[in-house]
């Protein structure tokens, strides 16, 4: 049952990334994406790691939707609802990444794997929080802290002019401009 | 926590959906209230608001959609499914009288997952519908995104440090006398606020803003608006039903079993968000960016900051 999830994960995963390449529009290669990376984080709910793969969909989905809004907004062709294409350099690059695909196939299959020591954790969620949290404590923090002030920093900058109050006109004492 | 029956399955879906139309009759029932003004006694125009959402359920059912020109219909049907679905996958994971469908030992971080979802599932009918109103109610929900998450995770991680524990059902367990409602009380305040702004209801309804003539929904018409809005109403009795885990001590209370102090205190936090519709006026989206960085977020980290102290002590 679990190898038969596995495999139908693995098929979905690798098909919507594929898809990513075929569909027409932005906003469809973006949630092909998406649904590639979902099924990733199904297949570690699969071999228990809860926290990680829950946290695999929380993250992927947001990150996705965030893309979506950049990747719109900057493309060659925007709004994206027009046929385009994700594809560019097309001999190439099916080259570089045939090569590449190659090579990391040969690499799983050709390393010698070690032999598993020891039994994975009763609790996989706590092991891995005391291993971010124990000895990996200080970069933790540091990064943490780095993104949080980043996103401040980014809104601080965003939000610096809003709509409805520009510098030099007192929109908000003029009133029912709104709109 | 034990295994939930079989049954359970698809009583889940079937409670949530009861509980979902209660909150649109009773959002009905308010509207004529405030609309009528029928003074003392509920008068015939409330008896007939309270079948307003059958009503109209019906009335969607039978109506022939309506299309716009170059709309990318798969992503709009999406969008459209996944809000309803996420609301109920979300509820999988919330304990009904000791035990959850699911039993997930991230529950927290699970029903979080879902209600992401619906940001997606927000922007994909926005965009779908290839027309500027519906796209903008899109975007707004995205624009908003990490002032609505931040504050919302930053609740959800308190309750969970409270309690030392992912699982809803253990954090319920956590709050053996006493609620964190009242030993977090900013934690919880903000809870119901984010909840609003999550199923993007009443003064945080921006998405589907009457200023954009209904946004993101504007396009959507027969049954695609019907699961729409059903899928609204389940998510934000979804948001009031993991409410009562997280904070109002879950099942716990006198007299009455597990399970129906979970749906007793499930209604009063469902009734109160839905009544804070008609009360609260919309906050323009800017000021509660604003809000939501320099007050919402302080003071969810000061709070963090109070429960972890107490925890380590």
């Amino acid at each position: 049952m679990q190898a038969f999830a596995f495999w139908v994960l693995a098929a979905a995963a690798a098909g919507s990334g594929a898809a990513v390449f075929v569909v027409d529009s932005m906003a469809r290669a973006t949630f092909s994406l998406l649904g590639s990376f979902l099924c990733v984080g199904a297949e570690l709910l699969l071999i228990d790691l809860h926290y990680l793969g829950v946290l695999v969909m929380l993250m992927m989905i947001m990150e996705m939707l965030v893309m979506a809004v950049f990747m719109i907004m900057y493309m060659m062709n925007p709004a994206g609802l027009m046929p385009m294409s994700m594809v560019h350099n097309r001999r190439g690059a099916l080259a570089i990444s045939g090569t590449a695909f190659a090579a990391l196939a040969a690499g799983a299959v050709l390393v010698p794997w070690p032999e598993r020591r020891g039994a994975p954790p009763a609790d996989p969620t706590r092991a891995l929080g005391e291993a971010v949290m124990g000895p990996k404590m200080l970069v933790m923090m540091v990064i943490g802290i780095a993104i949080l002030a980043t996103m401040i920093a980014t809104v601080v900058l965003a939000t610096h002019r809003g709509r409805y109050d520009r510098p030099g006109s007192d929109a908000r004492a003029e009133g029912g401009g709104g709109g | 926590m034990a295994e939930s029956p079989v049954w359970a399955v698809v009583a889940l879906p079937l409670a949530l959906a009861a509980l979902a139309w209660a909150a649109a009759a009773l959002d009905a029932v308010l509207g004529a209230a405030s609309a009528g003004g029928t003074g003392s006694g509920p008068g015939p125009g409330l008896v007939r608001a309270c079948g307003d959402p059958l009503h109209e359920a019906v009335r969607l059912l039978t109506q022939q959609r309506r299309r716009t020109l170059m709309a990318d219909r798969p992503l709009t049907r999406i969008g459209v499914v996944v809000l309803p679905v996420a609301a109920t996958l979300a509820a999988v994971v919330v304990p009904l009288g000791g035990r959850a469908v699911a039993d997930l030992p991230v529950g927290v971080v699970w029903f979080n997952t879902m209600e992401v979802a619906v940001w997606g599932a927000l922007w994909l009918t926005g965009w779908g519908a290839d027309s500027a109103f519906p796209l903008a109610g899109g975007y707004r929900f995205l624009a908003q995104g990490m002032a609505y998450e931040l504050p919302h995770m930053f609740v959800l991680i308190t309750a969970a440090l409270g309690a030392g524990s992912l699982d809803l059902g253990e954090i319920a367990a956590a709050q053996d006398g006493l609620w964190f409602a009242v030993w977090m009380p900013v934690a919880f305040a903000v809870y119901l606020v984010s909840a609003l702004a999550m199923a993007f209801w009443g003064p945080l309804g921006h998405p589907l803003g009457g200023d954009l003539a209904g946004g993101a929904a504007l396009e959507l018409s027969g049954p695609d608006r019907l699961v729409f809005l059903a899928g609204r109403y389940l998510l934000l009795t979804v948001a009031a039903a993991v409410a009562v885990p997280l904070f109002l001590g879950g099942g716990a209370g006198p007299l009455l079993p597990a399970w129906a102090w979970t749906l007793v205190k499930t209604c009063a936090v469902l009734g109160a968000l839905v009544w804070a519709r008609r009360r609260f006026p919309a906050v323009r989206m800017e000021r509660f960016m604003g809000i939501a960085w320099t007050v919402l977020i302080p003071a969810t980290l000061l709070q963090m900051l109070v429960v972890g102290v107490v925890v380590l002590d």
